[in-house]
């Protein structure tokens, strides 16, 4: 069983497929389980809802880094002290959560960062390997000074610290680059540790990419 | 000259609605005066195109109509830029405003539920 101070969180965005069984297998290893319905319109909701898990709904669709914020705050509200992002597709590992988690109960990092390049499990297609994920990963070290090995991994975990610090302000897919960006800004201590990612779908589409860097250029330019 | 005459009319038109909504109270006075100022501005131009190769050779650009386009094209995207700052601060109050709303209806949902 998980540490009772982890809460898992999970943005889901019409998961009707996967929704179910991602969260039967967590609940074998806790109770702690917070999932942020980005407005579906399918039926994420209802199977959430029979369930028994801790159900955000957001009104309207504001994106997957707006989920994890919400998600973040609530658990805070929960007293959490270590904090999972963990997708709805069924693509992560639960058992990967220990991985995760161990180096923030060792103390040794205030964030941890899932990679799948760290070891060779996670069967990458080719294309995506290395015409998106490489490229990606020399732009967030050029976008934020730290090198990942694996740039856009929806797997981490945060010290109550660390979630406190970063606030995702990026509502779309460029929270992933915006979180490492405030790493380095709060000057957290971070690592990474393998985790195991399973293709069932692509994944993102090879064009948002294209969004995400005119997100954090426009972020850029534009002071708050 | 055709072009003149049509352009004209599109700007009485304009001017006339700028009024209509002022006095609709949908625009202030100030953004009332500067509209028309415009819109005149426009006309005399209209009128009398030889003004704007005056002040293109002054410049030192070859032809009044290319001067009027290189200033619009800088006014549009400006103005784009200004639009979309206003969209990205829009849509961050939105995300606010959902998320208030998400938080504040989970804790009363799981409060209902214990």
């Amino acid at each position: 069983m998980l540490n009772e101070r982890i809460w898992v969180i999970i943005p889901a965005y019409n998961e009707q497929d996967n929704i179910f069984g991602v969260i039967k297998s967590l609940q074998e290893q806790t109770a702690n389980i917070i999932v942020v319905n980005d407005a579906s319109t399918d039926r994420t909701q209802e199977i959430v809802e029979s369930l028994g898990v801790y159900l955000i709904n957001h009104l309207v669709n504001r994106g997957q880094g707006a989920a994890l914020q919400t998600g973040t705050e609530f658990a805070f509200k929960k007293g959490a002290r270590i904090i999972v992002h963990f997708d709805a597709d069924g693509q992560m590992q639960v058992e990967d959560i220990y991985r995760v988690t161990a180096p923030l109960l060792n103390q040794e990092a205030e964030i941890v960062f899932g990679s799948r390049f760290l070891d060779n499990k996670s069967k990458i297609p080719w294309t995506k390997k290395y015409l998106i994920l490489k490229p990606a990963i020399w732009f967030n070290w050029f976008f934020t000074g730290i090198k990942l090995s694996d740039a856009h991994n929806g797997f981490r975990a945060l010290s109550r610290k660390a979630a406190k610090n970063i606030k995702i302000e990026q509502d779309g897919m460029a929270h992933a680059t915006e979180i490492i960006d405030q790493v380095r800004t709060n000057d957290l201590a971070y690592t990474e540790v393998p985790v195991e990612i399973v293709y069932v779908q692509y994944g993102q589409r090879f064009f948002s990419g294209f969004k995400i860097l005119w997100d954090l250029v426009l972020s850029k330019i534009i002071r708050k | 000259m055709l072009i003149q005459i049509i352009l004209l009319i599109f700007i009485i038109y304009a001017v006339l609605k700028v009024a209509l909504r002022y006095k609709d109270k949908v625009i202030s006075l100030q953004e009332f005066v500067v509209w028309t100022i415009f819109w005149f501005m426009v006309g005399f131009v209209v009128i009398l195109p030889e003004t704007t190769s005056l002040v293109a050779n002054f410049v030192g650009v070859g032809r009044g109509v290319d001067l009027v386009i290189y200033i619009s094209i800088l006014i549009l995207f400006y103005l784009s830029f200004r639009i979309l700052v206003r969209l990205d601060k829009i849509e961050k109050d939105v995300t606010k405003v959902v998320r208030k709303i998400a938080l504040s209806k989970g804790e009363k949902e799981k409060d209902e539920q214990s």
